[in-house]
């Protein structure tokens, strides 16, 4: 190609405290190019993205941009030189609104004055422009959910008019309608010749999406593919270096659907109503519904965080008032959360005090047998740390998710609530992860799962249970359709 | 109900209506009357001290910072500006030149020393604070230079029953609300204060913009200062830091609903929570509560009200509700 590549990065050296994240990693991207980078959990991706968009300095390698050296030694200036990005961690302030999020260290000025009317017209032409109308642009950023917010923080980089944008994860926490939503932004970033980076562990994005695709692994770039050239299983290959099947684990031999484990009969608060569901020993529940349907609210009247306030539930055959977490686990419920950053982990902690927090506030007898456990909980879905020393704000994302898991499991509850628990790990974990859903079955648990991607909760679930505006629109039996699914979800009932 | 929909500021100042009710009620059933020109101008004449301090507490406490020195800082300014000046008229605009130039040096050392070195601004200014009384006490073993006649006036004259420095407060306080609100460094301080890595990640120059409130606050404590040279004639240190000023401001700003925890919050508020303080202590003065049972009254005012807040914060959070409390499964809020 004539032209200057938008990007070239050569060479780039990270470490962090001495040990080695990126090892001399190359990346080129083309004009109008969407390009993919993929890896494990820990691979480095985030990382590379930081440097770039100048959150972090490389150690060594050069950064050019149009064919022009850069250093950047804050993010200001990477906006400046043209690339904007989307981080992997949500970067709202709640109490802002969406206006001033999007233009948050960019206010529109009038003689040196921040001019408001300029700023929610702007936004709102933008908001528009992007096809999310339904979005004031004086809403405070934290009373939208998550997926909302998401999109938010897409229209704040689309807004910058960069050259490179840069994506870490952005469907993690979106649904299937928004990730239509985010496709169609793609494809008109690409028609307007604008530079994707994109990185997701959803491989069908990347395939649908990206022009070429850069693999990392352990820090190190493995190969730099056309999406044409390669099938899907080779991806997954060149990045966990071994070869996994693409399919979901089937029931291990022995799991048998037993007794009722978890009941709610007429079940409602203030976000949902007349919810019956049960779930038996052995057998895994899946949730699903579009977001917003009531699946997280669901979970969290389960566990008491915002408790039902009609309806009874009972563990066990045993009716319970569960009026908060505490009651939760002293019944044998535990909730893997969706949002793990401000639910799930003491950031600044290490990875073992996390994944013994449960234990350690709830559990009367300490045995060794059970602390023993929690490493081998963690060995088992394959937890890529500096050890359980390690404070978990410095794992990936991913690794961060599966402390959660462990330290839930390592409770050995009866009953257990799965709210999201892919989202952001790769595919390795995840397969990891299914497996552990399964043996989790077949120990006798009771498993509700709630899950925006679809395929995992046909390929998983035993039973289906399609929430629609907070009530129960219609169940399904295990491997129904996505048409099926997607039926009760709108509010239609399956012809 | 409604009072739900009110926003926190609304709610503060209807706080202080209830104050002014109440305190007058209580003075009245006592035999006095809250609203005689003497109270009056005793109540306005505590609000411009602690005032100023508590504006520029707001902005660091708004980027989620704090500043103990201030109490000192003010002391310092008011050395500096007394024995500047001297007696000698001429010199009043250099003493308070030099005075502001000398608080803003301050803010800007405990800028630093929190953005740049990173150390907690409860240590950072307490240290800062200490180094300033450490100073003042072996330098000037008393009182030490002279007022001016005429800039005392900034302490004593008033229009009607209102005095000018609370005038200058008041004008300050409205300048801040438009600085907060209008100017990008102003802006940036919720965001520094929402979320500093946030606002990095955005662009966001932090650093500056945790230096600017720094910076502004050691200088409102510096016209807290002058103001106590105004009024005690002299530069007086021990009198003015042995007061613990910094602690009424911390208050007046929570009382005004800023969130300790820096991001929310703004000077309309802290001006109510100053004016809250205020007419408490005039209704305490007039009654002639004993010290001690005055300092439990405003401990507990103060608990109460931010216990209130946290409650409303924690209703506001919260979504919409979908369907009703009463089994009665209706679709409210939903066209
Ligand atoms: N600030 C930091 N300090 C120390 N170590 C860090 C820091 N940031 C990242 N790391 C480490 O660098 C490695 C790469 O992390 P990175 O976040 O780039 O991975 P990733 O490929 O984005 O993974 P994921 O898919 O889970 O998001 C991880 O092992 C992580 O623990
Ligand atoms: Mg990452």
């Amino acid at each position: 190609m004539s032209q200057a590549p938008v990007l070239a990065m050569r060479g780039i050296d990270k470490s962090f405290l001495g040990v080695p994240v990126l090892r001399s990693v190359d990346l080129v991207i083309e004009p109008g190019e969407v390009h993919a980078v993929v890896g494990e959990n820990g691979a480095g991706k985030s990382t590379l993205m930081k440097i770039l968009a100048g959150v972090h300095t490389a150690d060594a390698g050069t950064i050019e941009l149009g064919g022009r050296a850069v250093s950047f030694t804050h993010p200001l200036q990477a906006q400046h030189a043209g690339v904007a990005t989307v981080f992997q961690e949500f970067n709202l302030l709640p109490e802002l609104s969406v206006a001033e999020n999007i233009h948050l260290g960019r206010e529109p000025r009038r003689r040196g004055l921040i001019d408001r009317r300029a700023m929610a017209e702007r936004t709102a032409a933008l908001l528009s422009d992007l096809g999310v109308d339904d979005l004031a642009p004086a809403a405070k950023a934290k009373t939208l959910s998550v997926p909302r917010q998401q999109i938010v923080e897409i229209a704040k980089a689309m807004s910058q008019g960069a050259d490179l944008i840069c994506m870490d994860e952005p469907t993690a926490a979106l649904a299937d309608a928004e990730v239509e939503l985010l496709y169609r932004l793609v494809e008109r970033l690409r028609d307007k010749g604008v530079s994707v980076l994109y990185v997701s562990h959803r491989l069908r994005e990347i395939f649908d999406l990206c022009d070429r695709i850069t693999v990392l692994k352990d820090g190190e770039r493995v190969t730099t593919v056309d999406t044409a050239d390669i099938t899907p299983d080779e991806l997954v290959t060149a990045m966990v270096g071994r070869r996994i099947e693409a399919v979901f684990p089937e029931p291990l031999p022995g799991t048998e659907t037993g007794e009722v484990r978890l009941a709610v009969t007429g079940g409602g608060n203030a976000q949902i109503d007349g919810i019956d569901l049960e779930v038996r020993a052995g057998e895994i529940v899946g949730l699903a519904g579009l977001q917003g349907s009531g699946r997280t609210e669901i979970a969290e009247a389960v566990f008491g965080i915002e408790p039902f306030t009609r309806g009874t539930v009972a563990v066990d055959g045993e009716t319970r008032r569960i009026t908060g977490p505490r009651k939760a686990i002293a019944a044998g419920i535990a909730l893997v959360t969706e949002d793990r950053k401000a639910q799930g982990l003491a950031l600044n902690q290490s990875v073992g005090a996390n994944a013994r927090m449960v234990l350690d506030a709830n559990a009367r007898v300490h045995s060794r047998a059970r602390l023993a456990r929690i490493s081998g909980i963690l060995s088992s879905l394959d937890l890529v740390s500096r050890g359980e020393d390690q404070e978990v704000q410095y794992l990936s994302g991913g690794n961060q998710q599966k402390v959660v898991v462990a330290k839930w499991l390592a409770a050995e509850p009866g009953v257990i609530v799965l709210d999201e628990p892919t989202r952001g790990i790769d595919v390795g974990a995840k397969h990891k992860l299914y497996a552990v859903i399964r043996s989790l079955a077949a120990e006798g648990l009771a498993v509700l799962l709630i899950t925006s991607e679809l395929i995992e909760v046909i390929g998983l679930a035993d039973r289906i249970v399609v929430l629609h505006d907070g009530r129960i629109a219609g169940e399904l039996p295990g491997g129904a359709t996505e048409q099926q699914v997607m039926a009760y979800a709108t509010g239609r009932s399956p012809a | 109900m409604s009072l739900r929909r009110l926003d926190t500021t609304a709610l503060i100042y209807l706080a202080l209506a209830g104050v002014v009710a109440i305190g007058g009620i209580a003075v009245a059933i006592d035999g006095g009357n809250l609203f005689s020109t003497a109270n009056l101008v005793d109540m306005f004449t505590r609000t411009s001290l602690t005032g100023f301090l508590a504006l520029g507490m707001t902005l660091v406490i708004l980027c989620r910072s704090l500043d103990l020195s201030v109490g000192y800082t003010a002391a310092l300014a008011s050395m500096v500006a007394a024995t500047t000046m001297d007696g000698d008229p001429n010199r009043i605009v250099l003493g308070a030149l030099a005075a502001l130039l000398v608080a803003g040096l301050v803010g800007a050392a405990n800028g630093a020393i929190v953005s740049f070195l990173g150390v907690n601004p409860f240590i950072a200014t307490l240290g800062v604070g200490l180094i300033i009384k450490g100073y003042l006490d072996t330098e000037y073993k008393g009182p030490a230079g002279l007022v001016p006649t005429a800039f005392q006036q900034f302490g004593y004259s008033r229009i009607a029953f209102v005095p000018v420095s609370t005038l200058v407060m008041l004008a300050l306080a409205a300048a801040g609300i438009w600085f907060l609100r209008s100017t990008r460094t102003g802006h940036h301080m919720y965001a520094v204060g929402g979320n500093i890595d946030v606002a990095r990640m955005s662009g966001v120059r932090t650093k500056s913009t945790l230096m600017t409130a720094h910076i502004l606050c050691g200088m409102f404590a510096g016209v807290a200062g002058l103001l106590l040279a105004a009024r005690f004639g002299t530069g007086s240190a021990t009198e003015a830091y042995s007061n613990l000023y910094e602690l009424d401001a911390i208050a007046a700003v929570v009382l005004g609903g800023t969130l300790l925890l820096g991001g929310r919050g703004g000077i309309a508020g802290t001006v109510a929570g100053v004016l809250i303080l205020a007419v408490l202590d005039t209704v305490f003065n007039v009654m002639q509560i004993n010290p001690f049972a005055k300092d439990v009254l405003r401990g507990a005012i103060i608990i109460t009200a931010v216990a209130i807040y946290a409650r409303r914060q924690l209703s506001r959070t919260a979504r919409r509700p979908r369907f009703a409390a009463a089994g009665t499964a209706a679709d409210t809020g939903r066209p």
